[in-house]
């Protein structure tokens, strides 16, 4: 499985996902949640994941991190890791946090073959047994939920609920040591520290939310996944925990999966943005590209699903119909019954993610539009625009 | 296809001069349950001093943060809630929403759409039972052919097509847009002239919230139905209405034209609201700093959050946020100051209850105060 292909050339790589399926053996139909997903996450990159709510983001980001419960499956692909080798240093200016030390742990960084290797050999978390997860979660890779309001006990106090995680993972602190890191810990995320004896029902939900990031960078983890972190919070409150987060990947150097479906916050805040469409990623390019120039329609459709702040007012359009049954899913391109730009290689060819058509700057999109083959020439995005547009007309009257 | 909205203010107010439905001054206090009897009686004062008027074929959009009383007011004009204080008037005269019989009247003529369309129908009734029962009730229809033509033709304006399977339908069975749907098909089935429209998307998928809006703007129109539009969104309220009106803390801080609002927020509230907006324009062609967050333009501290409603601060309830808060701010509410061409705003820096002009042309204006200041 894990060959030496991955070793060069990718010495700033994270995590590797190939071909990931994950399907939901549910008993009236198999429902693909994902299917085929691949991308990388680099060293300090944000990565954006955005789609409509059953586009598969979430279940990609439970398959990431191995929480996937039955009937829930991976049933094929890798999600490599790749472990900071024992040399390299986190280049961070950590003034606050001290990484913590690892002494009196096993040694956890093995692959999935179970024989220990040279660090910098990738990880198949695929392929991981639930006790080597154990190791590699909250360390390596931590989860921040969809309705982190109530993932606290309601019942234990925040600091409690932060030396949890310290006894288990770092049996060998002791009780000092793990009050004072709870205490750093409520201090890096900008809560006073006398609210580490409140029970969640005493704090506001922009600091219950803060509390999670603590426990969440309780062991420093390399990747931190963001799943609609902000949903259910004001503008201001969710503008605040932005804030932070970045100014925390600043000084603490994690990546992050940013899983959401607002595109106008990520637009602001991503790196790299990936659009998921019915449990496939459709596009992916930097915040920039696809701001400028989003080349798969239904990203153009997502984009253009958000009034803007600035500018004329004009009407806008939506994207007509509604997300496929994912038991059933579309033949060809899952999205060309709402396409306005659908022809009939759609209905019949899959698409792949491939750079479009005559570009070379890492934009990816899984179009025919932009493939050479059957489009002599790429539509521009003003193209998709008029397309939309005469849809529009065509409904509006009804 | 051009203009959403302000295309329209000339001829609605050649057809309809007045106010269909106007709040004025009202106020909603709701008293806790205290153990000591003897003690301080407590409340939560939702609202304070809340004014708005709708017109037929515009939309009012209220914006603001949770637990700014916004709902709170939608529930006051629906007859929900009665006032603590101050009156509605509907079409000119006082609305006595304490008379069961007259709030019969008015409630079919003033219509509520909520929020959450997944609690909002009854799981156990299909779509038909949902739409006959307001016509039902107003005796809007007589025989079994008319109801049954008047609920497809109710699911045709709301573009559940085709409306025959729809009708049959339970909500279990609807995606959220269309349940949404059924909810607004209920409040139009007996031909109201206001629509409350409580964050009507706020619960819907992205692709589907502009269809709703798309929908609400249509009923506006061709309907000329007045529409307060509840909302959180700052963007969509610019989309969606003329004019809108800034909450804070029950308190009404800032209104006007939507445009001129967002693009050159007054209030210090406002302005933070609307820099707290997600914004993709941060990241201009030419503006891009390469700090993600910081974009374009150097964003406003989001500090604190809304205040207990409780024991509110006294005088503005915004000032122990404000960057350009006063002795004054907290001892008095401001008035409300008139800044021409349909603005206005309560806060000091702009004066107080005075109608000044002069203030908003000056060259300094507080925005610009305000990130010098943090």
């Amino acid at each position: 499985m894990v060959t030496n292909l991955h070793t060069n050339a990718q010495t700033n790589t994270l995590l590797e996902v190939k071909n990931l399926n994950v399907d939901y053996l549910a008993s009236n139909g198999t429902v693909h949640a994902v299917t085929d997903v691949s991308f990388t996450l680099q060293r300090g990159e944000i990565l954006g994941l955005a789609g409509e709510s059953g586009s598969g983001k979430s279940t990609l980001a439970y398959a990431i991190t191995r929480l996937l419960r039955s009937p829930a499956m991976i049933t094929g692909g890798e999600i490599l890791y790749y472990p900071r080798s024992s040399q390299e240093e986190r280049n961070t200016s950590r003034v606050t946090l001290t990484r913590l030390s690892r002494n009196g742990k096993r040694e956890h960084k093995k692959n999935g073959n179970g024989h220990s290797e040279d660090e910098k050999q990738p990880i198949d978390l695929v392929q991981l047994s639930p006790a080597q997860l154990r190791d590699i979660r909250w360390d390596e890779l931590a989860i921040v939920f969809q309705s982190a309001m109530n993932a606290l006990n309601p019942v234990m106090t925040v600091r409690a609920q932060i030396m949890d995680v310290l006894r288990t993972h770092r049996p060998h602190m002791g009780p000092d040591s793990r009050k004072q890191r709870a205490l750093e810990l409520m201090q890096l995320v900008g809560i006073a520290p006398d609210r580490l004896r409140s029970y969640p029902h005493e704090l506001s939900g922009g600091m219950r939310q803060r509390a999670i990031i603590a426990i969440a960078l309780a062991l420093s983890p390399e990747i931190l996944i963001l799943d609609e972190p902000t949903t259910a919070l004001d503008v201001v409150v969710q503008r605040e925990i932005l804030t932070e987060i970045m100014r925390l990947r600043e000084t603490l150097d994690f990546s992050v999966i940013f899983i959401t479906h607002d595109l106008s916050l990520l637009l602001e805040l991503a790196d790299n943005v990936a659009i998921m469409y019915a449990g496939r990623i459709v596009e992916k390019a930097s915040r920039r590209d696809l701001y400028l120039h989003p080349r798969h329609p239904y990203s153009f459709g997502l984009l253009n699903s958000f009034p803007a702040l600035h500018g004329p007012r004009r009407r806008m359009s939506g994207i007509p119909g509604s997300p496929p049954d994912l038991r059933a899913v579309p033949t060809g391109c899952s999205f060309h019954p709402r396409c306005p730009l659908a022809f009939d290689t759609c209905h019949a060819v899959l698409p792949l993610l491939q750079p479009a058509q005559g570009e070379e700057n890492g934009q990816i999109v899984a179009c025919h539009l932009y493939d050479s083959r059957f489009k002599a020439e790429p539509p521009a995005t003003a193209d998709l625009a008029r397309a939309y547009e005469a849809l529009a007309e065509g409904r509006g009257v009804q | 296809m051009s203009d959403p909205g302000q295309a329209e203010e000339g001829a609605s107010a050649y057809h309809h001069p007045g106010p269909i439905l106007e709040a004025v001054h009202l106020r909603k206090m709701f008293p806790l349950r205290s153990w000591n009897l003897s003690g301080p009686k407590r409340a939560v004062h939702a609202v304070e001093d809340a004014s708005l008027a709708l017109y037929p074929g515009r939309a009012t959009a209220l914006v603001g943060e949770s637990g700014s009383g916004k709902t709170t007011v939608a529930r006051m004009l629906a007859g929900l809630y009665s006032p603590t204080s101050g009156a509605i008037r509907f079409r000119g005269e006082p609305a006595k929403l304490s008379d069961a019989s007259y709030l019969r009247i008015y409630r079919r003529h003033v219509q509520l759409i909520l929020q959450d369309p997944f609690s909002s129908l009854n799981p156990v009734h299909g779509v038909r039972y949902h739409l006959e029962r307001p016509l039902h009730i107003y005796r809007l229809v007589h025989n079994k052919t008319q109801e049954t033509e008047h609920i497809l033709s109710l699911l045709n304006r709301v573009n559940l097509s085709p409306a025959e399977q729809f009708i049959q339908k339970y909500p279990h069975q609807l995606s959220g847009g269309q349940r949404q749907r059924v909810a607004i098909a209920r409040a139009l089935a007996v031909q109201p002239e206001v629509l409350l429209a409580d964050e009507p998307v706020s619960m819907l998928d992205v692709s589907i919230r502009l269809d709703i809006l798309n929908l609400l703007l249509r009923l506006k129109e061709e309907e000329r139905l007045a529409l307060l539009f509840i909302t959180h969104d700052i963007a969509s309220a610019r989309y969606f209405a003329e004019e809108t009106l800034v909450m804070y803390a029950g308190q009404m801080v800032e209104g006007g034209p939507s445009d001129e609002v967002i693009q050159r927020p007054l209030h210090p509230y406002t302005q933070l609201l609307v820099s707290a907006a997600p914004d993709p324009d941060h990241l201009s062609p030419d503006g891009d700093t390469g700090t993600p967050l910081a974009g374009g333009r150097s964003l406003l501290p989001a500090r604190g959050e809304i205040p207990s409603l409780i024991n509110p601060p006294s005088g503005c309830r915004f000032h122990p946020r404000c960057p350009h808060a006063m002795p004054v701010c907290s001892q008095r509410f401001p008035g409300r100051t008139e800044l021409g061409s349909g603005r206005w705003t309560h806060c000091f820096l702009y004066g107080d209850g005075e109608t000044s002009s002069e203030n908003l042309h000056s060259s300094v204006t507080p925005a610009q105060t305000y990130q010098s200041s943090s």
